[in-house]
């Protein structure tokens, strides 16, 4: 698993190509509707509309109406039968629209999926995919924009991942689907268009693990899925006055792998954590509480975090703008934080 | 952990030093369902610097161990849980582990107006410092600072709310141009290496950090010879006066008559002390040393002082020093004893004020009246600290100490 595996996904190579994330999916989806035939795509408007992020555009062309299937506006109709073809053998890609309307489909989810293999004493695995979009910025309103990934990230028997780049997105779904366990993919509306390197000969990456994105020697900023792009402009700006900047990427939400935050944060000595979901009780919370229970005789600050503002995600731009966490949010915090006197 | 209610208390880890972070317990002395009483011996407690029974502050019923034998545990971790004697109230300012009362509604707006995703700085700035309290410092600057002997309080904090971070321990130990031993990694096991290292560190600091001055001066102990003989003469061998425990009492008190060297350099003043507690450095044979301390030993005659010196020499090398000889000295005593040096420079223990030393006594040509004799000789020598006091009273100070051993009744 590997950092051989890792590398190779973000690591240029004569074969790498530029994708866009939402190339990178639909490419995965591809392979993996090519390759295995228990594969199966199933969710609102997937089919002939392309999906509503277009991800699953042209798959229905060529797989057909039975691999690629639309289905009623009944997430928790759906996502049942997805549990049930995965229980019967399928491997079933559940793509629900936004996270907001995973909660219709929470009851299949949490009481079905995550504890199906544990209440049958270990005879039940559910080798389910589900797909789903996190986030906000796209202007849609508090009942499209919100990111409930951390909520899913609290329960056992759910592997949760976050995908923030192109490569990742191209290779987390083999891996996915390999797993025998369900599995969730946060999918950032505000990365579909983001372009970055995508190695097609890379192969499966690893769910698991946390990735140092950018090295730095000040203070370890975490970010997962959207946030990313954002820690990264950040850290350019924050080189720019000497402070320096490590970014890691958490990609996997759970489980949270603690000793790459905890080996790097050891090492720079202060830690901020990024998410785009609110503060109270957040994924932040908890990546901020562990990061200070491994790290807490080293750190020289206490574990910082920037969240989004405790309001529903507003549709005007220049609200929804000022309720998430920017660019300049993060550099002002990374000041504080380092004790930089601008600050 | 396990409910708590009002009929039971908890004994946390102590903090048998400033720089003691954390303690291993090696033994237990009390059982579950064992009555314990003020100053009872409760366990055996390794630390950095040595092997210590710890005592049990307040009367109780051991309920239950929190913490293995074995188990290394920071300061201030319960240890022991308590039940209280029969309708006793448990011991007020106990940290009894129990939930915090609900904040009140003025709490619990600023809590609100904290919690947005502005991670402003103030989230994270550090309360002010109270008259007396905490320096706010983090944790990585505070277990530096330790490892480097460095006090917290006198050093410029230039983090949020000029809080002590990491940087500023490291900048005042590099101004003196020292090179800091390099940080000790959190070993479990402490051995004589380590304290080996501690005094290295502590010692670094005192000479880096306080501008000694020495005095000497050469006393005649003949009349202190003609008293102890005549005292000792009629004892068992394990009774006698021995010439150190004169000395302990003789700077006690001299101490207690120039109160300006008996007490603490902290936060850039003197604190005098509010007792003559005499450290004595004692050596150990496996190498290194500990001082443990004579509590008011201006207020203890000779033949007890002589006592409690036999107790904490024999503790000090079977490593069953009480946890309550290792902290609050408020002067340092170092003997060389008769088969030592003449003379000691010696090195203050911070964040004492003064050390005085007595050298080998030997038999020297003395001028007493128009006659050149032979007399027992010691070298008493002062070290002080410069910003707490001139070399005028260490002056008047070693008078004090020559004039009560050269007139030993006074003792």
């Amino acid at each position: 698993m590997s950092d051989t595996t890792q590398t190779a996904t973000e690591t240029a190579t004569e074969t790498t190509v530029e994708l866009t994330y939402r190339e990178a999916m639909r490419e995965a989806l591809h392979e993996a509707l090519a390759d295995d035939d228990r594969v199966f795509i199933m969710g609102e408007d997937v089919a002939d509309y392309g999906g509503t992020y277009a991800v699953t555009k042209g798959l229905h062309e060529e797989f057909g109406r039975d691999r690629v299937r639309n289905t009623p506006l009944s997430e928790s109709g759906f996502v049942g039968a997805g549990i049930g073809a995965a229980l019967g053998g399928m491997r079933p890609i559940v793509e629900i629209m936004t996270v907001n309307f995973s909660l219709l489909a929470l009851d299949q989810l949490v009481n079905t999926a995550a504890t199906l293999l544990h209440m049958s004493g270990g005879q039940l695995d559910v080798p389910l995919v589900v797909r789903t979009t996190t986030g906000a910025g796209r202007q849609l309103a508090a009942q499209h924009s919100h990111s409930l990934e951390g909520w899913f990230a609290h329960v056992p028997g759910l592997k949760v991942v976050a995908p923030a780049t192109p490569a990742d997105a191209r290779w987390m779904l083999p891996t996915a689907l390999a797993d025998p366990n369900p599995v969730i993919i946060f999918e950032h509306t505000g990365l579909y268009n983001e372009r970055g390197p995508v190695d097609p000969a890379a192969g499966p990456a690893d769910l698991d693990r946390a990735v140092v994105r950018r090295a730095g020697d000040h203070l370890t900023i975490v970010a997962w899925a959207g946030m990313l792009p954002k820690a990264l402009t950040a850290a350019d700006q924050l080189a720019e006055s000497g402070i320096s900047a490590e970014v890691i990427d958490l990609r996997s939400l759970r489980p949270i792998d603690l000793p790459t935050l905890a080996t790097s944060v050891r090492r720079t000595n202060r830690a901020l954590v990024l998410d785009e979901g609110w503060r109270t009780g957040g994924l932040n919370a908890e990546v901020a509480a562990a990061i200070t229970e491994a790290c807490f005789w080293t750190l020289d600050a206490p574990v910082a975090r920037l969240a989004s503002l405790e309001v529903p995600i507003p549709y005007a731009r220049h609200l929804e703008t000022a309720a998430i966490p920017q660019v300049d949010d993060i550099v002002t915090a990374a000041r504080s934080l380092v004790g930089d006197a601008d600050a | 952990m396990p409910e708590t209610d009002a009929t039971t208390f908890d004994y946390a880890m102590p903090s048998l030093g400033a720089d003691m972070d954390d303690g291993r317990v090696l033994e237990w002395h009390v059982a579950p369902g064992d009555t314990v009483h003020r100053g009872d011996l409760v366990a055996l407690v390794e630390t950095e610097k040595s092997d210590i029974d710890i005592e049990i502050w307040h009367d109780g019923i051991v309920d239950e161990f929190l913490v293995d034998v074995g188990d290394l545990v920071a300061v201030g971790t319960p240890i022991v849980r308590l039940r209280t004697l029969d309708g006793e109230p448990p011991p007020s300012g106990t940290p009894a582990p129990v939930a915090e009362p609900g904040a009140g509604p003025d709490e619990v707006e600023d809590v609100v107006s904290t919690v947005t995703r502005a991670a402003s700085a103030d989230a994270w700035r550090p309360p002010a410092a109270t008259s007396g309290g905490r320096v706010p410092a983090s944790p990585l600057a505070r277990r530096r600072a330790a490892e480097l002997g460095l006090d917290l309080g006198e050093l410029h904090g230039s983090g949020p709310g000029g809080a002590v971070v990491d940087a500023d321990v490291i900048a005042a130990s590099t101004r003196a141009a020292v090179t800091a031993p390099s940080p000790a990694t959190t070993s479990p096991r402490r051995s004589a290496d380590t304290m080996r290292t501690m005094i290295a560190e502590r010692m670094a600091t005192a000479n880096r950090e306080i501008p000694h001055y020495h005095l000497t001066r050469d006393l005649d102990l003949g009349s202190l010879d003609a008293w102890l003989t005549e005292r000792n003469a009629e004892r068992p061998i394990a009774e006698r006066i021995l010439p150190a425990a004169c000395f302990v009492r003789a700077v006690a008190v001299a101490a207690a008559r120039h109160p300006e060297l008996n007490g603490f350099w902290s936060d850039g003043r003197f604190e005098p002390a509010d007792a003559v507690n005499v450290a004595m450095a004692i050596s150990l044979r496996r190498g290194g040393l500990v001082t443990p301390k004579i509590e008011r030993a201006d207020e203890r005659s000779v033949d007890e002082v002589m006592s409690a010196l036999r107790e904490l020499v024999a503790a000090a090398r079977s490593g069953s020093l009480r946890a309550s000889w290792m902290t609050g000295a408020t002067i340092t005593v170092t003997h060389l004893g008769d088969t030592g040096a003449d003379l000691v420079h010696g090195v203050i223990s911070p964040p004492q004020v003064a050390l005085v030393g007595f050298g080998r006594t030997r038999s020297m040509p003395w001028v007493l009246g128009d006659d050149i004799v032979v007399r027992p000789v010691v070298t008493s020598s002062l070290a002080a600290d410069h910003r707490a006091t001139d070399g005028a009273i260490g002056s008047r100070f070693l008078a004090t100490i020559a004039d009560l051993l050269d007139q030993p009744e006074q003792l």
